[in-house]
């Protein structure tokens, strides 16, 4: 049995103080990662101070390569099913997300993934998402 | 300093309710905490500790306390981590009465999303000032989704099947069979539950708790006070508190803050979990429970599944009887949180007042434990070890 995607509206993610520079770049279609100037580990999702050492942190772009460590499709209660995952980014953080524009009932966790930026409601910046590779 | 052995739990109260359109929730809160000191022996002034959490409408304990003519308070805590909020309320408690803080303390919850409509299948908005949030809420998270992918990933890594996660609402509906409060009382078998509606894969219908409107309290007194009381004694032996998130993106769906709040409480009460005759486990979803058995020590990381099947959580047939109650899988979920109906049926066991049918023989040590929040994006963990006296 296929479960072909189909999209729900997404809302619109907040702009918060700190966080700007993410959705500006996502409106470019450039994805960014947060990385500690001090440590220089990459986290997610995005923080002024490291959470490892409390370093500062940068923006840097991401590859947008992942694979996905797990997933649920929601089948109830939406105008359409949408599957929600963790990818593990080839950075090596993990991150929320949606896997899009393929069969969902075929998904497996292991799969690889690449990353599709999805436009959110009212003109709000897009929101990273994946799909099969 | 340790809280074992320096209070008890003296009163105990699960409102009877299901279904409340026609009360507020603060009466709730204020009818459970009557019953609470019925069951106790004691009079509302009384009490000098309070502590409730989230679900209670207002300003941290401020409205409640005051609603509840509260006014010889001496020691207060809001502790908000979602359903195992009121474990922790035990072991502050249980803190401050070894400190001297207070002698009598009061735990409420309340709450009716049966009656509000509301359930783990919504998005919860808890602000937009919360920083993971912007980054989280475009992709659906809600509660079910979130503990969906942690079984998701159990199946994964250990092959654990939806037949195996099915027999922990298997044991629960034997339980609740026996309850005449239970919402759901209809023994169910492992087929009645993969064979019930997908929600988010790999969770059925079966495989989530009820959502019902409720609520329960207790009460924690200094050894001095439990002992003028005529009810049977159960004092606290150990407790432990942990939270877990994502580790700032290395996400570890395998293991739950229970391996952190468990080993917590075994240590301070000086015992392993095969000492343990009963446990509440919190079951929001038979995931939760799965995970929690394996971070808690009743078998090994990996092998909940196998731990489950043919009817060990059953009392009377299998090695570890679970949430003789019915649990959140059959009986209650009062508020949408499980915390406090955890450690109710736990002092009926230990007590000796469960149901004939689910009655541990010989109750002297259980345990309950609590997660709060999302057991897939960051949760709360609370273990109480209670013991018989």
């Amino acid at each position: 049995m296929t479960m072909m995607y189909q999209p729900n509206p997404l809302p619109a993610p907040a702009k918060e103080p700190g966080n700007e520079p993410f959705w500006d770049a996502a409106r470019t279609g450039k994805f960014l990662v947060k990385f500690c100037t001090s440590c220089k580990k990459p986290h997610w999702y995005p923080r002024a101070l490291c959470p490892f050492c409390f370093g500062e942190t940068e923006w840097k772009e991401g590859s947008g390569k992942g694979v996905i460590y797990s997933l649920s499709v929601m089948q109830r209660g939406n105008p359409n099913p949408y599957c929600i995952a963790y990818v593990t980014l080839e950075e090596g953080v993990t991150m929320m997300t949606q896997i899009v524009d393929c069969d969902l009932a075929a998904l497996k966790i292991g799969q690889k993934v690449k990353l599709v930026f999805k436009p959110t409601e009212g003109d709000g910046p897009p929101v990273p998402t994946f799909t099969p590779v | 300093m340790t809280i074992r052995d320096k209070a008890y739990i003296v009163g105990a109260y699960e409102h009877p309710t299901r279904k409340a359109p026609d009360k507020s929730v603060a009466q709730i809160h204020a009818e459970s905490a009557k019953g609470a000191l019925a069951d106790a022996g004691l009079s509302l002034s009384d009490i000098d500790g309070y502590y409730c959490a989230g679900d209670a409408p207002g300003l941290g304990m401020l409205n409640m306390a005051d609603y509840m003519g509260l006014t010889n308070l001496r020691h207060v805590d809001s502790t908000e981590t979602g359903g195992c909020s009121y474990l922790i309320h035990v072991s502050h408690a249980a803190q401050a009465i070894a400190a001297g803080k207070c002698k009598i303390a009061l735990i409420t919850l309340a709450g009716r999303p049966r009656s509000a409509g509301s359930s783990g299948m919504q998005p919860r908005s808890w602000g937009v000032d919360i920083p993971d949030v912007p980054f989280e809420a475009p992709f659906g998270p809600v509660t079910v989704n979130s503990y969906a992918m942690v079984a998701a990933r159990h199946m994964y890594e250990y092959g654990t099947t939806a037949e195996q996660l099915a027999w922990i609402k298997v044991a629960a509906s034997h339980h609740a069979q026996h309850n005449p409060h239970a919402m759901l009382r209809d023994v169910v078998t492992v087929e009645d539950v993969v064979n019930s509606p997908l929600v988010s894969t790999p969770l059925h219908r079966l495989d989530c708790c009820v959502v019902s409107d409720g609520g329960g309290a207790l009460i924690v007194a200094h050894p001095d006070i439990a002992k003028s009381l005529k009810r049977p004694l159960v004092k606290v032996r150990g407790a432990g508190e942990a939270t877990k998130g994502q580790l700032g993106g290395h996400v570890d769906l395998t293991y739950s803050g229970a391996r952190r709040s468990g080993a917590a409480a075994f240590e301070e009460a000086g015992i392993t979990p095969q000492d343990i005759k009963y446990a509440s486990i919190y079951d929001s979803f038979t995931i939760t429970v799965l995970m929690q058995l394996e971070d808690l020590g009743f078998c090994k990381k990996g092998e909940g599944g196998k731990f489950v099947s043919d009817g060990n959580l059953i009392s009377g047939v299998g090695k570890l009887p679970f949430n003789t109650d019915g649990g959140g899988l059959c009986n209650n979920h009062p508020a949408n949180r499980g915390g406090i109906t955890k450690v109710i049926e736990a002092v009926r066991q230990l007590r000796g007042e469960a149901h004939p049918a689910v009655q541990v023989k010989n109750c002297d040590l259980a345990l309950a434990h609590g997660t709060g929040g999302l057991l897939g994006a960051r949760h709360g963990s609370a273990t109480l070890i209670l013991e018989r006296a």
